[in-house]
This record gives C-alpha cells, sequence and structure tokens, in this order.
C-alpha cells in the first residue's frame, strides 16, 4: 500500500487483460492520459500513476536527492511493478519516461513484454552530430525561468482550483491537480529531464519497442524520434500526423490505435 | 453602438434625444474608434491560431512589439516559435496540455523573442474558440507587456532570498550562542552515569533553560538545571550570568544554598528593574565510592522539584523549597540530601516539560502537569540516565505542538550493583 499511495497508482481497464503501464512525463500528470484511457482500457488493465512530485503523489515520499536522477523515478517504476506483482507489463512512457522506462528495462531485463516510447528524447541538448533540439543556455533559461516564474504561476493557476464552472465534467478534484507542482520539486524534475544524457542507454534495450513521435513537435524533434530507432534494435518507429509534443492529447485516437496495434502484435 | 434601452444603467437615452443625455456622439472622439482600429491598436497584443498553433492572425501592437512584418508570421510560425527557448518547453509541457484539457489558460508568465532576438517578458491568456457544434476551432490569445511586473517580480524575490539569508544568519548566530551556554560535552562522574537533553523550543531564539555538570577539585562534583524567565537575547544574558555565576561560587564555597543566595543577590542588583529572574536546582554531589552511588546536597530556588527513580521501581519527587532567584532582595535557600544508590536515578528537567500542552490532555488545564509525569517515570523505573533521558526525548516528540517552551532533562545515575 506504501508504493500505491506514493505514486497514487490507479488500476483501470479491462481486469484480466495483458497489462499496460502508462507514465507520464514532465510538466503534468497521469490525467494526461485521459483521452486514451477508454480505448486502450477496453481490451488492456491499466496501470496510471503520477511520478513523486507530481500530480497527486504523496508529498511526504519527496526527496530532492533521490529525485534529482531519472534513475529514482526508475526505481519507483520498478517497485510499482513488484508491489502489484504485474506480470510482463507494457510500459508506456510519454516524454522523459521513455528514458525512465528504458533505465528500468535494462536494469531489469524480464519485467517487461514491450516498451513505447511517445515522443522520446534521450538528450535534449545538441552535441557534436547530434541534434536534440536545444542549447545549455535554453535549458538554463526554462530552469531560471521555473525559478523566476514562481510568483506569476502559482498565482496563474489559483482559478483552476476553484474549478471551471462551464466544464464540470472536469471536477473540481482534476482541475486543482492537472499540472499543478510544486515550484521546488519542478525545478529538480526539470533538472533531471533536460539535463540527462540517455543515448548510450539505448543499445541496451532488449525488448520489442516502438517509437511515436509526432510529424510536429518543438520538443522532440523527428530526427531524435529516428536517432532513438536506430539506436534500438528491431525498434519501430511510427510517425503519428500530429502537431504537439503531447499526442495522447492532441491526436488521442490516432495514438491509441497505435498503442494498441502494436500491443496487440507483440501478444501474439 | 447606439444606446436604445431607456433603462441603460449609465442612463444613455433613446437616439432621439442624445441632446439631452450622454451617448456616444457625447464623445466625438469614439467615433475614430471602430472595431477594426480597437483590434490592431488594442494596448495588448492580440494572437489567433490554430490547433496547432500556426499563427492565423495577429495584431499590430504585437507586431510591432515583435519587430515582424505580418508576412513573416502569418501562415508561417507557431507561437511557440516566439517564445525562448526555455518558453518553449514550458509551454509544450504544461501551456498547451492545460491548453487542451480545461479549454483555457490565463496569466502565464513568459518571454518572447523579438526579431532582433531581445527578450520581453509578458503574460499570456488563451481560450480555445469553440465552432457552432463545440468542436474547437482555435485559440485565442491576448498578451499583456510585463516588463514592469517582472522588475517587481525580481525584486521580491531578490527579498526573499535576502531575508531568507538572514534567516540563515541568525538561526546560525542563535545556534552557536546556544551551544556556548550548554557544555559542549557532558562529562559524567567516575563510577556513575549521565545524560542530559535539550530542546529548544524555537530555532529562532536562544532559549532561557541551562544546565551543567563539572568536578571539582576535591572529588566532588557541582551540578545544576535552570530556567531564565523569558527569552531571546535578555534571556541568554541572564542565562550566562547564572551559570557562571554558580561555577565560580562552588569554587570558593561549595554550599548550594549559599550559591543560590549569592546568584539570588546578584540578579537582584544587575536585573530587578527588568525583573528577571531564574528558577534553579543546585547540587553538589558525593561519590560514595564503597556503595557505588553518591549523596547529593541539593538547593534548590523555586524550580520543579526532581524525581527519584529508585532500583526498586519506585519513584519519587525529592522535596524542595525556596523562592524563585533573583525576584526578591532577601531569599534564603536550604540544603536538602539525597541519597542515590546503585540502580537508583536522579532526574532534574525545566518545566517546558510538565507545562506543555500535549494533544489529547486530560487534565484540567491541558497542561502535561507532574502527576503524569510520576506515572511515565514509575512506567521507566528502575532505569539509568541514559535510558530515562532517551525516553523523555521521546515522550517530547509525541507532544508535537504542544510543547511551547523550550526544556531541559539531566540525569544522573548510579549503575546497578554488579552480580
Amino acid at each position: 500500500m506504501r508504493v500505491r499511495n506514493r505514486n497514487n497508482v490507479v488500476v483501470t481497464g479491462r481486469q484480466g487483460g495483458p497489462t499496460v503501464v502508462l507514465a507520464h512525463g514532465f510538466g503534468c500528470d497521469q490525467q494526461m492520459w485521459r483521452h486514451v484511457v477508454a480505448e486502450i482500457g477496453q481490451w488492456a488493465q491499466l496501470v496510471l500513476f503520477d511520478h513523486v512530485g507530481s500530480g497527486k503523489a504523496d508529498p511526504a515520499a519527496w526527496d530532492a536527492d533521490r529525485y534529482a536522477s531519472l534513475d529514482g523515478y526508475a526505481d519507483d517504476v520498478l517497485s510499482i511493478c513488484q508491489d502489484l506483482d504485474l506480470q510482463q507489463p507494457v510500459f508506456v512512457g510519454h516524454s522523459v519516461s521513455s528514458s525512465i522506462g528504458v533505465l528500468a528495462a535494462n536494469r531489469e531485463p524480464d519485467r517487461f513484454s514491450a516498451l513505447v516510447l511517445v515522443t522520446p528524447s534521450p538528450c535534449y541538448i545538441d552535441d557534436e552530430n547530434y541534434r536534440g533540439g536545444f542549447t545549455r543556455d535554453d535549458i538554463d533559461d526554462l530552469l531560471g525561468s521555473l525559478e523566476s516564474n514562481y510568483l506569476g504561476w502559482s498565482s496563474s493557476m489559483a482559478p483552476l482550483i476553484m474549478g471551471n464552472p462551464e466544464r464540470p465534467e472536469l471536477g473540481e478534484e482534476l482541475t486543482a491537480s492537472f499540472c499543478r507542482t510544486d515550484p521546488a520539486m519542478a525545478q529538480v524534475f526539470a533538472r533531471a529531464t533536460f539535463l540527462s544524457d540517455n543515448r548510450a542507454d539505448l543499445a541496451a534495450v532488449s525488448v520489442p519497442t516502438l517509437i511515436l513521435q509526432c510529424a510536429q513537435d518543438a520538443i522532440a524533434p523527428p530526427e531524435v524520434g529516428a536517432f532513438v530507432h536506430a539506436q534500438i534494435a528491431g525498434s519501430r518507429l511510427v510517425t503519428l500526423d500530429a502537431t504537439g509534443h503531447c499526442p495522447q492529447l492532441s491526436a488521442p485516437e490516432a495514438t491509441a490505435a497505435a498503442i494498441t496495434s502494436f500491443c496487440r502484435a507483440a501478444y501474439r | 453602438m447606439t444606446a436604445t434601452s431607456g433603462h441603460d444603467p449609465r442612463g444613455q437615452g433613446s437616439g432621439d434625444d442624445r441632446s439631452a443625455q450622454p451617448s456616444e456622439a457625447g464623445f466625438p472622439a469614439l467615433l475614430e474608434d471602430d472595431l477594426e482600429d480597437l483590434y490592431e491598436n488594442a494596448p495588448c497584443g492580440h494572437l489567433s491560431t490554430l490547433l496547432d498553433g500556426t499563427i492565423a492572425k495577429i495584431n499590430g501592437t504585437l507586431l510591432t512589439w515583435l519587430g515582424y512584418r505580418r508576412e513573416e508570421l502569418v501562415g508561417q510560425r507557431r507561437f511557440s516559435d516566439l517564445l525562448t527557448g526555455g518558453g518553449r518547453i514550458y509551454h509544450e509541457t504544461h501551456f498547451a496540455p492545460i491548453l487542451a484539457m480545461q479549454g483555457e489558460i490565463g496569466g502565464v508568465s513568459l518571454e518572447l523573442r523579438t526579431k532582433d532576438g531581445t527578450r520581453m517578458p509578458v503574460l499570456v491568456t488563451s481560450i480555445v474558440k469553440a465552432g457552432s457544434e463545440g468542436q474547437p476551432q482555435l485559440i485565442r490569445t491576448a498578451i499583456f507587456d510585463a516588463k514592469m511586473r517582472r522588475a517587481y517580480e525580481r525584486e521580491l524575490l531578490d527579498a526573499r532570498k535576502a531575508a531568507e539569508r538572514e534567516d540563515e544568519r541568525l538561526r546560525h548566530l542563535v545556534g552557536k550562542l546556544q551551544r556556548s551556554l550548554l557544555p559542549a560535552v557532558l562529562q559524567t562522574p567516575p563510577g556513575l552515569d549521565s545524560a542530559a537533553y535539550y530542546r529548544a523550543a524555537s530555532t529562532d531564539h536562544v532559549g532561557g533553560d541551562f544546565y551543567d555538570l563539572f568536578p571539582l577539585v576535591d572529588g566532588r562534583w557541582g551540578f545544576f538545571l535552570g530556567d531564565v524567565s523569558g527569552k531571546g537575547v535578555e534571556a541568554a544574558a541572564v542565562t550566562a550570568l547564572a551559570r557562571y555565576t554558580l561555577r565560580a561560587a562552588t569554587v570558593y564555597d561549595p554550599d548550594p544554598a549559599a550559591a543560590l543566595h549569592n546568584l539570588n543577590t546578584v540578579l537582584w542588583q544587575e536585573y530587578r528593574e527588568d525583573a528577571r529572574y531564574c528558577t534553579v536546582v543546585f547540587g553538589i554531589l558525593t561519590p560514595t565510592t564503597a556503595v557505588g552511588g553518591f549523596t547529593a546536597i541539593i538547593a534548590s530556588g523555586g524550580h520543579p522539584e526532581p524525581l527519584l527513580l529508585r532500583a526498586d521501581g519506585s519513584i519519587h519527587y525529592h522535596p524542595t523549597k525556596g523562592r524563585i532567584v533573583g525576584a526578591f532582595p532577601d531569599s534564603r535557600y536550604t540544603n536538602t540530601t539525597v541519597v542515590v544508590n546503585p540502580g537508583d536515578t536522579f532526574l532534574l528537567y525545566s518545566d517546558g516539560l510538565t507545562e506543555a500542552r500535549p494533544v489529547g490532555s486530560e487534565t484540567a488545564d491541558g497542561r502535561y502537569g507532574a502527576p503524569a509525569l510520576a506515572r511515565f517515570a514509575r512506567s521507566l523505573a528502575p532505569t539509568t540516565a541514559a535510558a530515562a533521558v532517551t525516553a523523555v526525548t521521546a515522550l517530547l516528540d509525541t507532544f508535537g505542538a504542544g510543547l511551547t517552551d523550550d526544556t531541559a532533562v539531566l540525569a544522573i545515575g548510579a549503575p546497578p550493583h554488579r552480580a
């Protein structure tokens, strides 16, 4: 129960179906998946969770040292699988959770039956011939703005706490937690996310892997998806006709369909 | 835009009596303010984008701020292209998802990158405009110049950082001063046990409790535990005075009652105007080497009675009397004797312990109180100095926010007979 509370673990979808773990990226929480949950949940049991420091994860579990590196988050993923005794689940990781999934899968190669990396980037910063899409200055700019936005950002989130009378289906609880993170924790997570270089970990991936990228993505450009595809032997690359970094929001049907058809193949 | 209702709260009349009632015609300047002009030259930037962020419409104000021509942006660039690198990530990871989920997002602080590369702090508000059937069509964004506000925020942030630094410095000073008033390492008389614990109610103030255990030249040991009225720097000055007066007194006259009398005189002379005084138990102990315990001569000035936890499991408060030290000019103090045998533990404490207000206290005044402490001591006895202090420390932990005053504990015990 400790792990379930720590990561606000939610199990939904089809009982007895194959298990799919959905991991959100930097910025929001498990609500990111809400437009694809119904579709994938028709055939799979879904395990959703919030990374510590995000959403409704237990704030008391926060440890600035543990979560300063992606290994801390990967440890949590493995402990969730252990705690729920998940049998060979598919791990679907969005954005930085792609790297977290790669780290977890490499540490316990028999744990997952497959990986789905949604808009992954193993390294956000340009490096010689590698184009991550950002300079070190851009990342420093983000980290600085996370700090200086402290005042503006927290006050701008206030209306969300009060709820949205025009759209009651969103519910007060949801609006209060969605994308609402403690600025200090967000900074640590941002540092771990955008300063990590996990390019060398890709070659060690030994499970079937699907890479889902968007045709237009300001954070993970197509070259990065191609790089990940080239590094992971036998991986599949699917480019969605979608814009932005979050295809599960901008193109939920296509995203769910791509995940479903890949998993169907993996389970056959 | 002619007002047609006679019930207009601003009193605008119908078209017939414009001359009598104020109306738009009364403000000829408004004739120049058509909607197109209002959009183009609004005091804020306006931007409409497709759902994928592609810029579809932009007003003149924003173009001027950015330094671009309209054709360089419309149909060519996305909103996130106008942001700084960090802002772009922020937009993709926070702004766009929230907008997609909630349909609106307001007052987000971002920075635009203008054509010449300079940065412009702005506040951004966006809403998703839905079509007639509720399907999202485009995103309308209003952008406000936030240069002044950002400068102000930075000042607030700097002020907060400065305050945090000052706070840190203060805590450091308080900690240092506090440590200087307590023994760095508690010494233990040969053949006996000792342990002490101090908990300041706040890290912002120097606490007013003090204790010590120290050897005299002739094999005897002095010890005291006291509590100065008040907190902070003034209390610390009295604490220092009390502590060194007592230690100095033992050098030429190791008699507890005389030492307290001496301290009373000093405090009365020095602080009667400020009503500064203290309560203290002061003792001189002589190890009874043959038996393995000690005998202590004790005097108390208005301090809670120490506890003796016996080897046989019984406990009792050691009765003392004597007025608060420094409160009256002519207070007299009397010595009493306590005999501590092997297996006994002698426990001194300050009233932070008995005056605490634990959550769920069942006493009439909500205080922990001497009877509860006696029951607690009975559950411990027989014990050792270290175990008693550990147990009291754990007890204090359970008080939580109910612990409002500084608390000091000093235990001196005689080890049980070896078998």
